[in-house]
């Protein structure tokens, strides 16, 4: 007999990976059904799995360490046992910002330190002039856009507190809020960077992959009780996600994939827009045939899915950084044990995957591919770390959040 | 229905909900539980800049609607928000947060704000949206009936017509069919109509 498995996703193309696990045999072939509801909002997601109303979820890669340090409504730890992918989203601008930043030099490349230091000086300017304030949008408080807007800004010399208002908008609404200027660009995942160059409303001007490369997105999340008292049917699904996560992965496959998530009871968007965002095509700075970017989005195999400690503490680093959490030796711990590598481990163990020997690694590290110390020997990571060249030494988040002006401000 | 109690003047309620018509039952209870300042938003167009404007001390919203996101930016003391607000959680009553996922609703209060005052709005949010649902149901089954019982007409004229037989003899024949072939009536009732649309010729 088959089990169930619930599972809640937001219409995003980094919920691939679980989306092709449901239709395409994946975890049926492990004896599961996956029973997918899709969610409207990322509080939904969080609600719903802390009252068990799904068993597993797409969830934004902090959510599970905010609930691992009590930082969530409803008291329910939780786990993150799987990367759905790395990168996904990306900064995408108003025309007329963007128009203001071309002419301050902000490049074609989409490179994050020239079209910081246009926006540094767009941002001068209109202080100067007395102009409101620039908006700008993430998704979610706890969410990898957020963090990843924030160090972005910060490390360009803009003060994302005091600089800019940050607010949150719904990405549904993210194309009617840039056409009418009621925010000035926002950070959202694929496909509705996409969708705002569509429409004509906006500028993608640098990717999420571009700010931290090898930058995890969306994790599967659970509640640590039901993946305690669920093991056998956990390790199932992430086979099956690991092996969907493949296919995913396979550049033969996108234009298979674009046609599946483009269903009205799923992304319910065009193909053509989809397919275009899983090779990469994406128009970035404006140019059409501007220098070749790097995909914004990466599916399959241990490199992309692996649960890195170190991804989840620089997601608490950032947290403490921004006042979002204070900083404590236990609260260090709580967060490293919010991803939980083991699981992903012991999962794969019957399929000799490749796998690192480590469970975190320092980020930034790679500045190029690079063979790593794994089970098989043959395991290639890299590059990762941020645009910046500031390197994250997960045994080091003190040092490390010394070393930023804004440094820590958590109520330590 | 209770008398009105005296308005609470002291407590205004926000109430983001894009179905016009679950939030006027909503309002209209919420004004006979007393509460005098009552207000409802679009979560579509810019909700952070109404919710500001207003400041309310309880907003309640749709689940459906993405918008919650917005207000989840609300629990972060900044600049932008003056007073924070936290979902309203009871912790000593998990059945209460279950009652109000399943209804489709959620409500956020404002920091400090005493949980006995807001307990009975979200009680009467819950209870409202139900009964919006349990409406919308029967609304839903009335419609079916409604167009179940119009093929069943028409596949009644076609066999009186067609075959020369009385409105109960015509009646009699589609239920003895439908029950030879273990199908509902108006299944067959269905199969006759599109089959006689496309002998005449029409679209089915």
């Amino acid at each position: 007999m088959s089990e169930i498995v619930r599972a809640g996703f937001i219409p995003l193309l980094d919920a691939a990976p679980l989306i092709v696990a449901a239709r395409l045999g994946f975890a049926e072939a492990e004896g599961l059904t996956l029973d997918l509801a899709r969610e409207t909002s990322w509080a939904n997601i969080r609600d719903r799995v802390a009252i068990g109303h799904f068993d597993v979820a797409h969830m934004l890669a902090p959510i599970p360490v905010a609930a691992a340090l009590g930082l969530l409504p409803l008291a329910a730890p939780m786990i993150a046992p799987f990367s759905f992918g790395l990168g996904g989203n990306a900064v995408t601008l108003s025309r007329p910002l963007w128009q203001a930043l071309a002419a301050a030099g902000a490049g074609t490349g989409g490179a994050p330190a020239a079209v910081g230091a246009a926006l540094a000086q767009v941002i001068a300017a209109r202080l100067a002039a007395g102009q409101p304030q620039l908006t700008l949008a993430v998704v979610f408080p706890f969410s990898a856009h957020n963090y990843e807007l924030r160090y972005w800004l910060a490390a360009c010399g803009i003060e994302p507190d005091r600089d800019v208002r940050i607010v949150v908008v719904p990405p549904p609404f993210v194309v009617d809020a840039l056409r009418e200027g009621v925010v000035d660009g926002v950070c959202v995942g694929e496909p509705w960077n996409s969708l705002a160059v569509e429409a004509g409303v906006g500028v993608i001007a640098v990717t999420g992959a571009a700010i931290w490369r090898s930058g995890p997105e969306k994790v599967l999340g659970m509640r640590t009780d039901w993946a305690e008292s669920h093991a056998e049917t956990l390790a199932a699904l992430l086979r099956a996600l690991y092996h969907a996560s493949l296919w995913c992965g396979a550049p033969q496959n996108r234009a298979e994939l674009a046609r599946l998530l483009a269903g009205p009871d799923l992304l319910d968007k065009p193909a053509p827009i989809l397919e275009a965002a899983l090779d990469g095509r994406q128009v970035i700075a404006d140019v059409a045939a501007g220098e070749p970017h790097g995909p914004l989005l990466t599916f399959g195999g241990p490199a992309a899915t692996f649960p890195w400690a170190s991804h989840a503490l620089w997601f608490y680093s950032q947290m403490v950084r921004w006042g979002h959490a204070g900083y404590r030796p236990d609260a260090v711990l709580a967060a490293r044990r919010a991803y939980r590598p083991d699981l992903y481990r012991a999962a794969l163990k019957p399929w000799d995957v490749d796998l690192p020997s480590a469970n975190a690694k320092v980020e930034g590290a790679l500045t190029a591919p690079t063979a790593v110390a794994s089970t098989r020997g043959r395991l290639v990571l890299g590059p990762d770390g941020f645009f910046d060249g500031r390197i994250f030494d997960p045994d080091r988040i003190e040092e490390y959040l010394a070393g930023f002006a804004d440094g820590p401000r958590g109520d330590s | 229905m209770n008398r009105p109690d005296p308005p609470d003047t002291t407590l205004t309620v926000a109430i983001v909900d894009d179905n016009l018509v679950r939030a006027a039952i909503l309002e209209e209870g919420l004004h006979m539980a007393g509460i005098a300042q009552v207000s409802v938003l679009s979560g579509k167009t810019n909700l952070l800049r109404q919710l500001v404007a207003l400041d309310p001390d309880v907003v309640i919203i749709d689940l459906e609607d993405p918008s919650r996101d917005v207000l989840e930016q609300m629990f972060q003391v900044s600049r932008v928000v003056a007073r924070p607000v936290a979902m309203f959680v009871d912790r000593s009553d998990r059945a209460m947060i279950e009652a109000a996922v399943d209804a489709g609703v959620s409500a956020y209060i404002v920091d400090g704000l005493k949980r006995e005052r807001v307990k009975p709005i979200v009680d009467m949010a819950i209870s409202r949206f139900n009964a919006f649902s349990r409406l919308r149901g029967e609304l839903e089954a009335t419609r079916t009936e409604l167009a179940e019982r119009k093929v069943i007409d028409r596949a009644k004229g076609i066999l009186m017509k067609n075959r020369g037989i009385g409105e109960e003899e015509a009646y009699a024949l589609l239920r003895k069919t439908a029950m030879n072939q273990s199908r509902k009536l108006v299944e067959v009732a269905r199969s006759l109509v599109t089959a006689a649309s496309l002998l005449d010729g029409g679209e089915p």
